[in-house]
């Protein structure tokens, strides 16, 4: 049994849905792990100990833990207490909470790095601690960061495969679909990952345009 | 508590650092539209002072009144800091290094302190920039970030950016130290313009002729007290103390 991709085409529907949730998730999920990391590293940064101490524990469990168990417990663990989410719901969240943890870690950092004299001349200003902090620093700490989340966000692309196993037709689980009629795993998964690698492409000229844009910023 | 009568009052200005003792029982008086220099070596204590009268470097003892205002009350944590944001709003300062905000324009550095904390609507701030940079002569630069400017002109979009808040005093600590020689002139322009104008300004400088041409009065720090002070006219060419000829002499020769 000889490849043939020519069969392609009958099912390129399918495989385009499974490319829009991919980048839907992706693109969902990286907003909210930039948001997400942002308002963690300032708690783990300023919170007080009573706030801090509870969130080093949730911190813990999305590093600790995998992935895959993280995104089982969101969406089929959550139903016991009551909260029944969409699957691509539980998806988003576990997969932007997850990388969130991981770019907290990178803008807490990038926080500490800013030079003092930075908060320095907004408290002398006038503004207060807080006001400083979102107007003056945290802004150049996220600029400083956008290449390594920019790495992030490859992994995150390449891990919303992952949210397949909760049952969203995103691409990889479009693919095994298409393949289960078919019972060409080759031409299909090969398909899935040009699609992958275009998504990536996509997403690093996004990331050096973005970076071109802040480098006179900076 | 005795009511103040001078336009900043520094009494008993007493600062450590654990075991170190930076400023030791200073007292000072600057009236409303004076200048005064405040010279010394490098760990004098002279920035120590000048960062204690906006609160930037707390005394350990002492007190220091602007205006009526005493700037280092005690009140409890979040009092004193409403309270100590709204004294720094009155009083300007530039830095050695200028800090200019990085990911702001010359604009935005202007505009962002007196939007957010006096309301200006967007018109209002703009009107307030371009009038504030002009004065430094930064007018043709307002669009450009930080990072495309000279040092120079770095110092004087952070004399338009404190100048924005229409304080009442500026403190000056070191504002031509960071810059090379040929950038020094144009800074030492805006200061002397400010002189001009009767703002009350503190400057803490390594520039002898300067402090010599603009300040009414010069005061000589070292360890932490103050060795001596007058008008430049005295203080340069007839220092009483032998602690002051000494830092003259380095200086002066050093300089040339």
């Amino acid at each position: 049994m000889g490849l043939d991709f020519s069969i392609i085409p009958k099912y390129m529907d399918i495989i385009l849905l499974g490319v829009a949730w991919t980048i839907g998730i992706t693109v969902a999920a990286a907003l909210l792990s930039f948001v997400g990391g942002i308002i963690f590293a300032v708690i783990a940064l300023y919170a007080p100990w009573l706030i801090r101490q509870p969130f080093r524990l949730i911190e813990w469990v999305f590093m600790g833990t995998p992935l895959l168990l993280q995104l089982f417990l969101i969406y089929f663990g959550l139903v016991q207490i009551g909260i029944d989410l969409p699957a691509f719901v539980a998806g988003i969240i576990g997969l932007g909470l997850h990388f969130a943890v991981y770019n907290s870690e990178l803008i807490q950092t990038a926080i500490l790095a800013v030079d003092k004299g930075q908060m320095e001349a907004a408290r002398t200003l006038g503004l207060s601690r807080t006001q400083a902090l979102r107007k003056v620093v945290i802004p150049q700490a996220v600029r400083a960061v956008i290449p390594p989340i920019g790495n992030n966000m490859i992994a995150l692309l390449k891990d919303s495969a992952l949210v397949s196993v909760i049952g969203v037709s995103e691409l990889t689980l479009s693919a095994q679909r298409v393949i289960g009629k078919t019972y060409r795993p080759f031409e299909f998964y090969i398909l899935a990952a040009a699609f992958y690698y275009v998504i990536n492409l996509c997403m690093e000229w996004v990331q050096r345009k973005i970076e071109r844009r802040i480098s006179v910023s900076r | 508590m005795t009511e103040q009568t001078h336009f900043v009052e520094i009494r008993h200005a007493q600062k450590s650092f654990g075991t170190l003792e930076v400023l030791k029982d200073i007292s000072l008086n600057v009236e409303r539209g004076q200048i005064v220099g405040i010279i010394g070596s490098s760990g004098s204590g002279k920035s120590t002072l000048l960062r204690a009268i906006n609160d930037l470097d707390p005394l350990t003892g002492g007190e220091i009144w602007l205006d009526g205002v005493q700037v280092n009350k005690t009140l409890p944590h979040r009092q004193y800091e409403k309270h100590i944001n709204e004294v720094r709003q009155h009083v300007g300062m530039v830095f050695q290094h200028f800090n200019l905000f990085p990911h702001m324009t010359a604009r935005e550095n202007v505009t962002m302190a007196p939007k957010m904390l006096k309301g200006l609507s967007q018109a209002d701030a703009d009107r307030l920039a371009e009038e504030q940079l002009d004065k430094v002569g930064m007018l043709e630069r307002i669009d450009y970030y930080p990072s495309q400017l000279s040092g120079g002109q770095k110092q004087r979009v952070a004399i338009a950016r404190a100048l924005a808040m229409k304080p009442k005093l500026m403190l000056f600590d070191e504002a031509t130290s960071a810059l090379d020689p040929e950038l020094v002139e144009e800074v030492n322009l805006v200061m002397k313009k400010l002189a001009e104008e009767h703002m009350t300004m503190i400057i803490v400088t390594h520039e002898m002729d300067f402090a010599a041409s603009v300040c009414d009065r010069v005061l000589f720090m070292d360890k932490g007290v103050v060795v001596e002070e007058g008008p430049p006219s005295v203080l340069f060419k007839n220092p009483t103390q032998d602690r002051t000829r000494e830092f003259l002499r380095k200086h002066i020769e050093g300089a040339s």
